[in-house]
């Protein structure tokens, strides 16, 4: 991640205002920075967005590919989850050495993922033990300023909303051969509820309190954070502990509670910028990084 | 079935551009602001992102230092939605590094290295959406991301792709174009100069051609230089205006 350097002093300075509520950028403690969201930026994808958390900036695109189902779950697809961290995020992350993150981001939305509610996986499966649609999330993190799980989740849950999977029927002759057909009509396609995709809540343990929402100054100041998903009903599906630091469990519980308060608003103004952008239609002007 | 018509009889191509036309090209600089220069270009489809950091201390080994120039540090990727068909790895093929060593190669006849001695400059392009002339694109946008970045160069950059198709010579090809298989040429132009940074020919093309394709390559990169100067230009008016007088 990228590297910020912080005196001791700068350190005394945060989490001393961290303790009167205040941060460095104003916010208080339970407040996000500005997102920017916008779908359909890559036209080639089956549905993409990009998130811009403050310096965050995040792309995701994802390809729907037909292919086989599991073994163990032969009605249904499955989300094949990559994280590619950039040269251009920092130098450092320059040929293999992003990798590591890459996978521990990747682990990370495959677990917030592994539970029936979240994503209707039966809706992709085209003809049980033979074909379904493979949803392939590439996520690429162009730049980090800070909370990239965050950002990522949003990221993630904004491109499945935007995704359009094309509609198949398959036709059975007389021998019992299988064709599959792809309707003519480009626009006749599926689209995902996204309803019960979480997103994920970092806080950020500073001092005696937890901030939402953290700069890389802040977590530089902070010894271990708490990631947690949280639906939109509140329902929190997967938590984790990251950071070198320790948690004492009364924290945890009390850190989960705000994840949840947090986690319902966050949902609700991304679903009303999500619906907001698509009555748009196509005549909405695409910005981009034109912007 | 029969092969598709790449140039019809009144002289129009797939997309409807005339042989020698480019497509239409949107760019900006500083789109980042933790890396040194930033910049990001769409030609038609084709989108590419460029990041430039440096000069700074060589990183890793101190016996890659050269003593009397700027190490330039290239890094091609692409993202794996970018391409028709998802691709495994965004970096690391055979295809990336050759087109990271092809970058290098480009700015090391641009960058006035010899200013940064025993320092480094590194240069990642990133590939959001490949639609035909990727090498271009990055060449393109690597340039505003270096100006961006403040570093000396003898020259902008400019970069083009040109084709050769029923003895015309096309200019900018697209996707559909370079897969149809025929003679492909990408020239980067020092334009002021005129002097060729990188030229690389695949495919056959007979001899009496290559002056002709040669041409429509060069012109298309000066066409492309008139609008990166734009882009600069108005760069630097909007960033003036920002600071003050």
């Amino acid at each position: 991640m990228a590297f910020v350097a912080l005196s001791e002093a700068e350190k005394v300075y945060i989490v001393h205002g961290v303790q009167e509520d205040l941060r460095m950028d104003g916010r208080g403690c339970e407040d996000y920075r500005c997102v920017e969201v916008e779908t359909d930026v890559v036209s080639n994808t089956s549905g993409s967005a990009r998130v811009k958390l403050g310096h965050t900036d995040i792309l995701v695109g994802v390809k729907a590919e037909m292919g086989t189902p599991k073994l163990e779950k032969p009605n249904e697809g499955y989300l094949e989850f990559f994280v590619d961290c950039s040269a251009n995020a920092t130098p450092e992350f320059e040929g293999r050495g992003g990798d590591d993150l890459g996978t521990e981001i990747a682990n990370t939305l495959y677990r917030i993922f592994n539970n029936k509610s979240s994503v209707d996986l039966k809706s992709l499966c085209i003809s049980p033990r033979e074909h379904c649609w493979i949803l392939y999330v590439d996520v690429l993190l162009l730049e980090c300023g800070g909370n990239l799980f965050d950002a990522i989740s949003i990221a993630v849950k904004a491109a499945l909303f935007n995704t359009r999977i094309p509609r198949v029927r398959v036709l059975e002759d007389e021998e019992g051969l299988k064709d599959i057909e792809l309707s003519d009509d480009p626009y006749d396609c599926i689209q995902l509820s996204v309803e019960n995709v979480p997103c994920i809540v970092t806080l950020c343990k500073i001092g005696y309190r937890h901030v939402v929402d953290a700069t890389l100054q802040e977590e530089a100041c902070s010894l271990a954070s708490l990631l947690v998903s949280v639906t939109s009903k509140g329902v929190v599906t997967c938590m984790r502990k990251v950071g070198k630091g320790s948690l004492d469990p009364e924290s945890v519980f009390e850190m989960m509670e705000t994840s949840k308060r947090v986690g319902k608003v966050l949902h609700t103004s991304l679903q009303s910028v999500l619906h907001k952008e698509e009555s748009l239609g196509p005549k909405r002007q695409k910005v981009g990084f034109l912007g | 079935m029969a092969g598709l018509e790449l140039l019809s009889d009144q002289g129009y191509r797939v997309d409807g551009r005339r042989a020698g036309e480019l497509r239409k090209i949107q760019a900006r600089m500083g789109v980042f602001a933790q890396a040194d220069g930033s910049a990001y270009i769409e030609q038609g489809n084709t989108k590419a992102l460029a990041v430039v950091y440096g000069p700074h201390e060589i990183r890793g080994s101190r016996a890659r230092a050269l003593p009397d120039r700027a190490l330039v540090n290239c890094q091609y990727s692409s993202a794996t939605f970018s391409t028709g068909e998802r691709k495994r790895r965004p970096h690391g093929d055979r295809k990336s590094c050759e087109m990271g060593l092809q970058l290098r190669q480009t700015f090391e006849a641009a960058v006035l290295t010899q200013l940064h001695p025993r320092s480094q400059i590194d240069i990642y392009v990133q590939v959001l959406q490949a639609d035909g002339g990727t090498y271009a694109a990055c060449v393109n946008a690597a340039t505003l991301a270096v100006l961006d970045a403040g570093i000396p160069m003898r020259d902008f950059v400019c970069a083009c792709s040109a084709g050769f198709v029923d003895g015309t010579a096309l200019a900018d090809l697209s996707h559909v174009e370079e897969a149809a298989g025929g003679p492909q040429l990408a020239l980067a132009l020092l334009p002021s100069s005129g002097q060729i940074a990188l030229l690389e020919m695949d495919a056959r093309l007979h001899e009496d051609q290559l002056e002709q394709v040669l041409e429509a390559a060069t012109q298309a990169a000066r066409d492309v230089h008139t609008l990166l100067d734009r882009v600069v230009r108005q760069h630097v008016q909007e960033a003036s205006i920002l600071l003050g007088d």
